[in-house]
């Protein structure tokens, strides 16, 4: 049995991939789920694993070389089977078969002039064989779908997305052309689609004995509020909190932190503490912890807290997440971070480790960034854009002296978060950076 | 219940519905004497007599307008055609003078008058007798239109199309006379016109069909079956009036249509079902509405390609695997 290898959509956002390297070679055996090659996306080296099974016959895109979702770009067979019906492209050369598929309508339409052969074709049902092969199961957890992209859904399927609640634009599509069918809204509905599906904690022990969320109605005001001021700023509307904090107890407290930690060959850094301190305080604001779903739907506060930390790497940044974070200790924290960042920058983090956070943190103090205003990741409602540490000379008592100060500027998404609401979480968050032992409380 | 065959069970129907009012006739070629080019009339001379079972001239307008006077001179006709396809010449006595007659004498004219005969393709009788007939009847208003698929249905429904004070084309199948099945055993057994039966109950797709396609219908059924599909049969038994309602409920539970015939699909029964479906039920649809119907192309004589041209269970376990996006 032939079965075409397609380059898969292996994160949520790929539109086309490059192939690392082929762990098989063509030849080679192969089984079903069996590691095929590497696949660079557009955020991460994913593995392609084989669809069925056989022997690798042909392999029509070289290493290196790049190809659209959905493209065939190997051949899996018999030895002997007859592959030559099968054609793939090195980099696009040849109509891919979602093309065809497309182009068939048009097809159709023309044989309804000939007074003949349409009635027979539509009674025949014979464009029935087509869809079978290219049903291939997509990995990806969200569509594949342009912005704007009209949403093809079944009248019944959009029936029933309304009835439960369900955003089409989040679903995936399994019928012909991507079109939504009822057993994708089913599925969706069973899933529970528009959360973000956090990904179970990575060590395991963590089973925070709480609700993961609550979705909170939002009132006309609230939805006048965000209609209006995305017509300001554009679809998010940021606006900015700076805040300055003292940092002398906060680099004490590190250095102790550290002198426990040396036996072990660990150590925190000045971020870690504000990681942690940035967790104890979204418990204490969980209004600031949140999601904005659309207006429709409202805003998710999340009960815990899952953070995303901005990572530099080479070509861009991604944000690994430190999930439960408000339940980890510095070191662990600090720990994940480090393994995380690392796997970012070789490009080996899994979707699910860069998704599904609920507030974000970048830190671009070691340039020597004194302050800066950061975008946020939507539907994440905040982010802080946390600075460098600089002495500087500040009045305490009636006398000038100098202080090791940082700025944190808070972005808030104003249709969840308000002013005072994200001042009343800087303070907090000041304070626990004031005095570290509030983060213990 | 007994076990008979379609043709007899027309048979008893005739025999009650004559026994039970001496105003229905039978006039047709060789209905008589010969007891009927398929044998439908057997015996019904003898019982009868001659004033009531007339054998006529090869003529079906001139005998299918004798049919439409005696109607307005108060008696209940029954015209056997040999075939619809012969009566193609008769059709205006059905429809410009039956089917209008009670309207444009303002009601003064009911016309109980019961056209009868096969309809569709039997085998390699080629493109001018394999016509499936019911489109062209049941286009026009003032014609009922009935299509039985099995005995008991052939026998509750005559005998209802006897008793209907209005015109009816009632559309059998050379191959279903010899098809057998159970009759209830009454004399009285009648089914209303323009109530469909669920031949077959499923969940997950319906098929929708009429006259002996209910065969080929149950066919494909029995095949999805095995890949652990469950087809709903819904088999209208009359094409005019159309039980709306049936068809609605069967395609709201199952939210997915086949339409099977025998005729054509241009302006077909199909057609006319597909559109009542996204008029009334769209919000149940998940997929579009497919037909599966004849090719569109007059009935090739050779064996091979007639075959080709007739729907068969196998196009209709594809288009019901197209609308299940299996």
């Amino acid at each position: 049995m032939i079965t075409k290898v397609h380059m898969e959509a292996l994160s949520p956002t790929m539109e086309e991939g490059q192939l690392v390297n082929w762990l098989k070679s063509e030849g080679d055996d192969v089984s079903n789920g069996e590691v095929l090659a590497e696949i660079e996306t557009d955020k991460a080296t994913m593995e392609l694993v084989a669809r069925g099974e056989g022997v690798l016959r042909k392999i029509f895109l070289d290493e290196g070389g790049t190809a659209p979702v959905g493209e065939v770009i190997a051949v899996i067979a018999d030895a002997e089977e007859d592959i030559s019906e099968v054609s793939g492209s090195g980099g696009g050369g040849s109509p891919s078969e979602d093309e065809e598929d497309d182009a068939e309508p048009a097809e159709a339409a023309d044989d309804s002039e000939s007074s003949s052969g349409a009635a027979e074709e539509e009674g025949q049902a014979s464009e029935a064989e087509h869809d079978t092969s290219e049903a291939e199961p997509k990995e990806s957890t969200s569509p594949d779908r342009a912005e704007g992209e009209r949403i093809k859904a079944s009248p019944l399927a959009r029936r029933l997305a309304e009835d439960f609640g369900i955003d089409l634009a989040a679903v995936e599509g399994s019928g012909p052309a991507g079109r939504i069918v009822k057993r994708d809204v089913e599925e969706a509905k069973e899933k529970g689609v528009s959360a973000p599906t956090p990904s179970a904690p990575t060590a395991g022990d963590w089973s925070p004995d709480e609700e993961e969320y609550e979705d909170v109605a939002i009132s006309q005001m609230r939805k006048t509020i965000a209609k209006r001021l995305v017509e300001s700023i554009g679809p998010v509307p940021h606006f900015f909190l700076t805040i300055e904090v003292d940092m002398g107890r906060v680099m004490q407290a590190r250095k102790t932190v550290n002198a426990m930690l040396e036996d072990e060959g660990r150590k925190v850094s000045i971020n870690d503490f504000v990681l942690k301190a940035t967790a104890g305080a979204l418990r204490k604001h969980p209004n600031c912890n949140a999601h904005w779903l659309g207006a429709d739907k409202g805003i998710r506060r999340f009960n815990p807290v899952h953070l995303g930390v901005a990572v530099a790497v080479e070509d861009g940044l991604i944000t690994p997440v430190v999930r439960h974070a408000h339940q980890k200790g510095i070191a662990r924290i600090s720990d994940e971070v480090r393994e995380m960042a690392g796997r970012a920058r070789e490009k080996k983090l899994k979707p699910e480790e860069y998704t599904g956070a609920t507030f974000s943190v970048s830190n671009l103090g070691m340039f020597g960034i004194e302050e800066f205003t950061a975008v946020i990741n939507p539907p994440e409602a905040g982010i802080l854009a946390v600075g460098g540490i600089e002495e500087i000379p500040v009045v305490e008592h009636g006398e000038v002296v100098v202080r090791p100060r940082m700025k944190i500027t808070m972005s808030c998404d104003h249709r969840v978060i308000d002013g005072a609401q994200g001042a009343r979480f800087l303070q907090t968050l000041k304070a626990m950076l004031e005095e570290p032992a509030a983060i213990l409380v | 219940m007994a076990s008979m065959t379609y043709r007899a069970a027309l048979n008893e129907a005739l025999r009650e519905e004559m026994e039970r009012d001496p105003d229905v006739f039978l006039m047709g070629e060789e209905v008589a004497e010969y007891d009927g080019a398929y044998k439908v009339s057997k015996g019904l001379l003898d019982e009868f007599g001659e004033r009531r079972v007339v054998d006529s001239p090869i003529s079906e307008l001139g005998f299918g307008g004798l049919g439409v006077g005696a109607a307005m001179a108060g008696l209940r006709p029954v015209i056997e055609f040999m075939t619809f396809n012969f009566a193609f010449l008769a059709i205006d006595q059905v429809i410009n003078a039956a089917a209008k007659m009670y309207y444009m004498s303002n009601g003064q004219f009911p016309m109980p008058v019961v056209f009868r005969g096969p309809t569709g393709a039997a085998l390699q009788l080629s493109a001018q007798h394999s016509q499936a007939c019911e489109t062209y009847y049941a286009h026009a208003p003032g014609c009922k239109v009935v299509t039985p698929a099995t005995p008991a249905d052939a026998k509750g429904l005559l005998k209802a199309s006897i008793r209907d004070d209005d015109p009816v084309a009632f559309m059998e199948g050379e191959l279903l006379y010899n098809f057998k099945g159970e009759v209830p055993e009454d004399d009285d057994f009648v089914i209303p016109l323009g109530k469909a039966e669920v031949k077959r109950e499923g969940a997950d797709v319906s098929i929708i069909t009429h006259g002996k396609m209910l065969h080929v219908a149950l066919q494909a059924a029995n095949k999805l079956e095995e890949d652990g599909v469950e087809a709903e049969v819904l088999d209208l038994r009359t094409v005019r009036p159309l039980d709306v309602d049936a068809i609605l409920e069967t395609v709201k539970k199952t939210n997915r249509a086949v339409y099977l015939e025998e005729g054509w699909s241009f302006l077909g029964v199909g057609a006319q079902v597909v559109t009542l479906i996204q008029e009334e039920a769209f919000d149940w649809l998940d997929a579009p509405v497919l037909r599966v119907t004849q090719a569109d192309v007059p009935m090739p004589y050779a064996k091979n390609l007639e075959q080709l041209a007739k729907p068969n269970a196998d196009r209709v376990v594809d288009a019901c695997n197209k609308v299940l996006y299996r």
